[in-house]
């Protein structure tokens, strides 16, 4: 950490803030043009039905309405063709029939049929009119129940996948996978204490305040423009082309600002359907979805049953751990259990592993990715187990961890060994903390750590940089911005070239103007983007160097650059100048790169937290929350802690008061931020953070993504400290104030309510 | 959302003679709930009309004989600022400052809590434990009903067609009184009470000589409960009084299960907040310190 920069761990003021705080910012909903129509999506009011008609007609002849369409309206496609959905690929017949149903609703809210009106009311009342005739079928809505022979059937020809073998097994039952590493059976047998607890988690969303929109423009000359709020506006272009059946260079994606994704907006669900109802209009159609929409029928995090059983010698060595995930996918394969797996046990360092995942399909929304999608569930198991664990042996909880921790070179049970990590350095900055060495005196108070692992990836990613003549520099990327990766791609481009981050002016751009650029997600922006601008930098920085070397006349070689200064044999001239001078040695001075990184490195964030418990309500008060975490090297350490802050606050929702909370019929009764229960500022303590700094080799700076790993230990740590400060083990999320309560009376000897 | 027609009447009048030729109409003072319930489709009409520019319904006027009297369309925001208000009727003043968040408490009005007459709305448990009365107008004239018979049913309340109220008036306090709102939300703001309680005392000699127990969301409608209150006339202030008082609120109590909490919960709530909130009105009437919620 001996290397010294200059504009790399400063705090200059974002770019987009001017635009952000007075209110200039133009979000998807800002969209507004001639002709503009507005969409109105009608949705199934059931869990599980099958659509045995659909009459559009008086609909369709309701004053104002311009169009009305259906699956049928979608081109005749092959539904096996694989799609990218930006983290990973997923049959086109899947990602078309979340569009809009087929021949099955799967979950209530499932898009059914679309209506383009004169405006929004019209296209709602309109809808209303749509007749669908549903024959209504029993729904299941849990992993264990959707497993069970005899469940209802979500897709009647969806067959197992056992362990990497296709199978002729139909069920809800998409894929089996099996980690193992050691010999589970001897391992156990070695152990002194065993722990095994079984564990429910619930359907959580993200919760982005901005809802999901699409504004589309298919024009005469078949070019269809597209305006969205996208975590991804490649992934968008690809996967409408594919639903749609046209060339991805027919469509151009503007994302628009971004209110909030976190995972779910990376996903297609307006696009093509907006798309549509422009070809049959040849108007500009836009469609919001209401807010209720956006928690029925977009992708929220998996709900999952857990079983972990982990086995120590009294001295604490950790020898031997079995985990069996389930988790629910919602209404099509893809429940997020592989990352789960490849978690469950990453932060340790354990002979003896074996981890049964099952992705299942039940009838709830489709899931998507949330922060860190499966590590959550599979920590608060895990770190639940290892907190009980540390109690029996009487080990310092942090202590056991260290005992155990993944290093450089553990292999993990999935396989690959890590690379340099800071999981050990996290779990000693936890333990060093102001935090965990204060006291914690006073009744029904509880304290708990836990830690977590989530991967970085790299993927594709783009950046221009146009030298202006006055020495500033303009960046053109295509990642969504949604945690200031403006600022933190600006200002490594900014370090390269001896500018000030001030002097760097970022754009994101639409997919026509800039090279193949993949979600913002899995933590990859400041890691990929950044390293892109890094790379791009470097070009331009060459191409200075020419220009200089032409001045002195002498050969590029003999030029040095270095904090933006220029040198050769005596002469030097600064880069401000040197820009100033480009128009008459050659023009313009453009860098490019396109990069496609390998070496993401994983991050290891760690959570204390001191909680009172109420014992008349059951309601807990989180007192002190302090987040650690690795981060490499952190670019802009104030956007750095907002990332920690939030993973960490999101935690603290899906721990106490968060779920979806449903009917046994399928519906969510809860589905608007006043019952669905995100914490507000006043349920929070400031949330503190202790930045760790273990370098990734894999990046030019040493960056690690900062964006998820903060969301991965804060079940389990509030877990801990409530079971610390009732004396009862909590296994089940969330662990609302009535949940509390009911643990209190089952656990109390009078059992009685007062 | 269907279209509607908008009308905003500046006399008491005018609001009449609309209402009367509209007996569909939706009365709009805040609309913080009723924009809500239009846009989800929850409630349909050809006329909002909007009572906030009526005089009548903007009156906040205070008589140490006759007590207050506070328009239907008074914003909490307004309420809980005025000094007579905060001064000789504390307990109205910080409930007025718990419903909704800051930006909507410029709009909601107090009178709009009770109209809509949702089982949680966090005002009424207290209008009643006051003894607020309603002044109810309509075109053939108007009558008072209490508060506490004021609400019917989830959304439905005592007025006919026709009719609207036109403000709330609290009897003057008497000495050695006090009152407080008590709810549990699972959040600490922004949230639908899971159960609250209301109540008022008031003290003679280390005793109570009088105390009215109001309860929300554990019954169809804003719950009296006369038979917890009387139980305190006469009795010493002390634990045993206020938990007797207690479990006959929490006996009176009917909820349902829902995504809010469980009967069971809901009930056990309702004795530990009548303590708790009888403990803060006792607090107040001796003057002491308020404890902050």
């Amino acid at each position: 950490m001996s290397t010294q920069y200059s504009v790399i761990g400063t705090r200059p003021i974002r770019h987009d803030g001017a635009d952000k705080v007075t209110g200039r910012a133009l979000y998807g909903a800002d969209v507004q043009m001639a002709g503009l129509l507005h969409g109105f999506i009608l949705r199934s009011p059931h869990a599980h039905a099958r659509i045995l008609s659909i009459d559009t007609s008086k609909a369709a002849a309701f004053p104002g309405v311009k169009a009305v369409i259906t699956t049928h309206d979608f081109p005749a496609v092959d539904g096996n063709k694989m799609v990218d959905l930006g983290e990973g690929d997923t049959p086109l017949s899947y990602a078309r029939g979340n569009v809009l149903a087929g021949d099955k609703v799967l979950y209530r809210g499932h898009a059914v049929a679309a209506v383009a009106a004169v405006n929004a009311h019209v296209a709602e009342e309109a809808a209303g009119l749509i007749e669908v005739v549903y024959e209504v079928l029993p729904c299941v809505l849990h992993a264990v129940d959707a497993m069970r022979s005899g469940a209802p059937l979500l897709h009647e020809d969806l067959r197992t996948t056992e362990l990497g073998e296709a199978t002729t097994t139909i069920s809800n039952i998409a894929q089996h996978i099996r980690q193992s590493k050691g010999d589970i059976e001897a391992g156990f047998a070695l152990a002194d204490v065993i722990v095994e607890r079984e564990f429910h988690t619930s359907t959580v969303h993200q919760g982005y305040i901005e809802p999901h929109n699409a504004t589309a423009l298919w024009n005469n000359d078949g070019r269809i423009s597209i305006w969205c709020s996208t975590q991804g506006s490649f992934v968008v272009r690809d996967c409408t082309a594919a639903i749609l059946d046209i060339p991805v260079s027919q469509i151009k994606v503007t994302p628009m600002e971004i209110g909030g994704g976190f995972g779910g907006k990376i996903p297609v669900y307006l696009e093509p359907v907006a798309a549509l109802l422009s070809k049959k209009t040849g108007r500009p159609v836009k469609i919001v979805m209401p807010r209720q929409a956006v928690f029925e029928a977009t992708g929220p995090t998996p709900g999952s049953y857990m079983k972990v059983k982990v086995g120590a010698k009294k001295d604490g060595s950790i020898v031997a751990a079995q985990a069996y995930l389930a988790f629910e996918a919602g209404a099509y394969p893809g429940a997020m259990v592989v990352p789960a797996s490849m978690t469950v046990f990453a932060a340790y360092d354990i002979a003896n592993a074996l981890v049964d995942g099952y992705d299942v399909v039940v009838n709830k929304p489709s899931t998507a990715a949330y922060r860190a999608p499966g590590a959550p569930n599979a920590a608060f198991a895990m770190e639940s187990v290892v907190d009980e664990l540390a109690l029996k042996l009487g080990i310092d909880p942090l202590d056991l961890r260290l005992r155990n921790a993944a290093k450089e070179g553990t292999r993990r049970v999935d396989g690959p060994r890590f690379p340099r990590i800071g999981c050990v350095e996290v779990l000693e900055a936890m333990k060093n903390s102001p935090h965990y060495q204060s006291p914690l005196g006073g009744p029904n108070r509880g304290r708990g750590v836990a830690i977590g692992f989530w991967f970085n990836i790299g993927l594709p990613s783009s950046c221009t940089l146009n030298v202006c003549a006055d020495g500033n520099v303009n960046l053109i990327e295509g990642s969504t911005d949604i945690g200031g990766s403006r600022a933190s791609i600006a200002m490594q481009a900014a370090e390269v070239l001896g500018l000030a981050a001030e002097e760097i002016h970022p754009t994101v751009v639409d997919t026509d103007s800039i090279g193949y650029t993949g979600v913002t997600g899995g933590s990859r922006t400041t890691f990929a983007t950044g390293w892109a601008a890094y790379e791009a930098a470097q070009d331009v920085v060459r191409q200075m160097k020419e220009r200089a070397a032409k001045l002195w006349d002498v050969k590029p070689e003999a030029v040095e650059a270095s904090g933006g200064v220029y040198k050769s044999n005596g002469n030097s001239i600064g880069f401000k100048e040197l820009a100033g001078r480009i128009a008459e040695t050659g023009g313009p001075v453009v860098g490019r790169a396109a990069v496609n990184p390998r070496g993401a490195g994983g991050s290891f964030a760690g959570s204390i937290v001191d909680v009172e418990i109420d014992p008349e309500t059951g309601k807990t008060t989180i007192l002190r929350f302090t987040c650690v975490q690795d981060v490499g090297r952190a670019i802009h350490p104030a956007y750095v802690e907002g990332q920690m802050q939030g993973g960490s606050v999101q935690g603290i929702g899906w721990a106490l008061n968060e779920e979806y909370f449903m009917s046994p019929d399928g519906r969510m009764m809860n589905s608007s931020f006043l019952d669905y229960r995100m914490p507000t500022a006043l349920d929070v303590p400031m949330i503190e953070t202790i930045i760790v700094e273990v370098p990734n080799p894999g990046h030019p700076f040493g960056v690690r993504g900062v964006g998820e790993a903060n969301i991965v230990p804060p079940q389990a740590a509030i877990a801990n400290a409530m079971s610390h400060a009732t004396g009862t083990r909590f296994t089940r999320l969330p662990m609302s104030p009535p949940a509390v309560m009911e643990a209190i009376w089952c656990q109390g000897s009078s059992s009685q309510p007062s | 959302m269907k279209w509607f027609e908008y009308e905003a009447p500046t006399t008491l009048a005018d609001a009449l003679a609309i209402l009367d030729a509209n007996p569909g109409a939706c009365l709009l003072a805040g609309g913080t709930d009723l924009l809500v319930q239009l846009r989800a489709g929850r409630k349909q009409t050809d006329l909002v009309l909007d009572i906030k520019r009526i005089p009548e319904l903007n009156e906040i006027s205070f008589d140490s004989a006759s007590g207050l009297t506070l328009g239907a369309a008074v914003c909490c925001a307004e309420a809980y600022e005025h000094p007579l208000v905060k001064q000789h009727y504390p307990a109205l003043a910080e409930v007025a400052s718990i419903i909704g968040g800051t930006q909507i408490q410029g709009r909601a009005s107090i009178g709009g809590n009770l109209c809509n007459a949702a089982p949680s709305a966090d005002a009424v448990p207290l209008l009643i434990a006051l003894g607020a009365v309603c002044r109810v107008v309509g075109i053939h004239g108007e009558r008072e009903l209490p508060v506490e018979d004021f609400c019917l049913a989830p959304g439905q309340n005592a007025m006919n067609p026709g009719e609207l109220l036109v403000s709330l008036r609290f009897p003057a306090p008497l000495p050695a009184s006090g009152a407080h709102y008590l709810r549990f939300i699972p959040r600490n703001e922004m949230d639908i009470a899971v159960a609250g309680v209301g109540v008022s005392v008031t003290l003679e000699n280390g005793a109570f000589k009088a105390a009215r127990i109001a309860l929300a969301s554990v019954a169809p409608k804003p719950l009296f409960v006369p038979a917890a209150g009387d139980s305190l006339k006469g009795k010493p202030v002390s634990a045993e009084s206020l938990d007797a008082a207690a479990q006959l609120a929490k006996a009176a109590a009917s909820p349902i299960s829902d995504m809010r909490g469980t009967v069971e919960y809901r009930r056990h709530l309702c004795a530990v907040l009548t303590r708790r909130a009888l403990e803060a009105a006792v607090r107040q009437a001796l003057g002491q310190a308020q404890e902050t919620r």
